[in-house]
């Protein structure tokens, strides 16, 4: 079912962690729908690039491997950049997902969106500029 | 890479002996059952003993027993055409909420007709209860449907005293055994069922094949319609070498059932005990009294991780197993069965059945026992939720 990009991809996982000394944190998802993201990204204030970002995924392997090359997609990335990633550049750029599985790549896009807001929150001083602790290593 | 297979719930490959016997009746006899000349009637021959040799293993006549594409066909034929041949005797429906999809969804379908259904509670350890079944039967009760073994978690469920209760009510009783016909000792008269399922491929036969058993006088409307094969109940040619393969299987099943059991259980009871000694918080689904679960059967959730990402590493190391998760199904829902157990609904995305055969080792078990501790710690690790989750659990406990 899966292609051999992905299963390669869900072979290699990039990026998997945590960043503690992150300025922009998401989660999303549901574990009762049995996924959750969770990414974290350090941005240079001054260039707005996405210096490191990391992420640990509760998921299937579409899960895992949509979370894995999102990261990657948006790596070195400006802000503005990351925020037009779509799910389907995620998609395509893994060679396809089955159709059951293209909600997982949308989790992936949201994920970093979440990211970002909170990046840009954080910046606005709306939300609190503390870090979210890992909650195990 | 050596390549494990632990999904023998799934399927089981055709033996060689059965295979062997399949093999004259594709090209040399190819015959139509029914036609008239010699090479009709080399494979109706051929048939007739299939016949004799599966009614004589389940204990009933030939004409009890029905040929059928498999087991959702023989559950379809026995509780719609059951259901829909007695519905001026009454409506209601009684089966349970573990039942395969072949049973669920059409009681499901059937509540559509206008049918109520009962869809009975199981305990934590997937049995029905008997008090409850017999609390559920009321004067519109026509048919019951509860499966001997449970495909997921391999409870044998209680059918002996669950017929007899329904004998003794006048409800018609029907028992998907899909899972345990060449597993578990079936007699039909034992167990005093009226109609019961079963599926070749599930004990070393062809797939593609199954059986409806059903009691003379117990009437059912006619399931396929078109020629008068099955006694006008199933239209259709008859699949001579499936047929065939089928009644060898179950033969050869029932030749071997004690050794092969004996040794069944053995390596799944290593592989139980190894995986509860070197992973923790994980529950083990199911039945614990190894005597009341199929030898083969065994299942787990994993705290904080998901059954596909499980299942992958492992195939990836050449071990297949089964997941319960919402995502290898495509539904977002995951196993209804985990559910009805009381399993909590993200631990049971968490959850895969290795069900073991006749020909899997000690060795096997060991290394899929490793290589699964590796992938739980290495998939915890990378889990937003692990933590938060054992947490959770504690505190309602």
């Amino acid at each position: 079912m899966y292609n051999e990009e992905v299963i390669n991809e869900f072979q290699n996982l990039q990026n998997v962690g945590f960043i503690e000394n992150h300025n922009a944190y998401g989660k999303i998802g549901n574990a009762a729908c049995g996924d959750i993201m969770e990414m974290t990204m350090y941005i240079n204030p001054e260039t707005e690039i996405i210096e490191q970002v990391a992420f640990r995924t509760f998921g299937c392997a579409a899960a895992q491997a949509t979370s894995s090359r999102a990261t990657t997609l948006v790596k070195g990335k400006t802000v503005q950049e990351a925020l037009e990633l779509t799910n389907k550049a995620v998609v395509d750029s893994l060679g396809g997902l089955p159709a059951q599985k293209i909600h997982c790549s949308v989790l992936a896009e949201e994920a970093i969106k979440a990211c970002i807001e909170n990046y840009l929150d954080r910046k606005a001083g709306k939300v609190s500029n503390e870090n979210e602790k890992p909650k195990m290593v | 890479m050596e390549r494990i297979y632990l999904d023998h719930g799934a399927t089981t490959g055709v033996a060689k002996e059965v295979l062997e016997k399949m093999m004259p009746y594709f090209s040399e006899v190819f015959g139509n059952g029914s036609s008239q000349h010699f090479f009709g009637r080399e494979a109706l021959e051929a048939i007739d003993n299939a016949r004799e040799s599966i009614a004589k293993n389940l204990n009933c006549r030939s004409t009890e027993i029905y040929f059928v594409s498999g087991g959702s066909e023989a559950d379809n034929m026995a509780i719609k055409g059951y259901a829909l041949a007695h519905k001026d005797k009454g409506n209601h429906i009684i089966t349970s909420k573990i039942e395969h999809p072949a049973v669920l969804e059409t009681c499901r379908k059937l509540e559509k007709y206008g049918f109520e259904v009962t869809y009975l509670d199981v305990d934590k350890e997937g049995f029905v209860s008997p008090k409850d079944f017999e609390a559920a039967i009321k004067d519109t009760t026509i048919l019951a449907s509860i499966m001997m073994v449970n495909n997921e978690i391999g409870a044998i469920e209680p059918i002996k005293e669950l017929a007899a209760i329904a004998k003794a009510h006048g409800v018609v009783f029907h028992t998907d055994a899909v899972q345990a016909v060449g597993n578990i000792p079936v007699d039909v008269k034992d167990l005093g069922v009226d109609m019961l399922s079963l599926s070749a491929h599930k004990f070393y036969g062809p797939k593609g094949v199954g059986v409806l058993y059903k009691k003379n006088g117990v009437k059912i409307q006619r399931f396929l319609d078109g020629g008068e094969q099955e006694r006008n109940l199933r239209a259709s040619t008859l699949n001579t070498p499936g047929i065939v393969g089928c009644a060898a299987a179950l033969d050869l099943a029932i030749a071997h059932m004690e050794e092969n059991n004996k040794k069944t259980q053995e390596v799944r009871d290593y592989f139980v005990k190894r995986v509860q000694e070197l992973i923790p918080n994980i529950y083990y689904n199911g039945p614990k009294d190894p005597s009341k679960r199929i030898p083969g059967n065994s299942d787990f959730s994993f705290i904080g991780i998901e059954g596909e990402g499980i299942l992958f590493h492992l195939d990836l190391h050449g071990i297949a197993v089964s997941s319960g998760s919402a995502c290898s199904s495509g539904s977002l829902d995951p196993s209804h069965v985990l559910l009805a157990i009381g399993i909590p609904m993200a631990v049971a995305h968490g959850s895969i059945r290795f069900s073991f055969g006749k020909e899997n080792t000690i060795e096997q078990a060991e290394y899929t026992v490793k290589v699964l501790e590796q992938t739980v710690k290495q998939l915890r690790a990378m889990s937003p939720i692990y933590e938060e989750l054992l947490e959770e659990l504690k505190k309602n406990v």
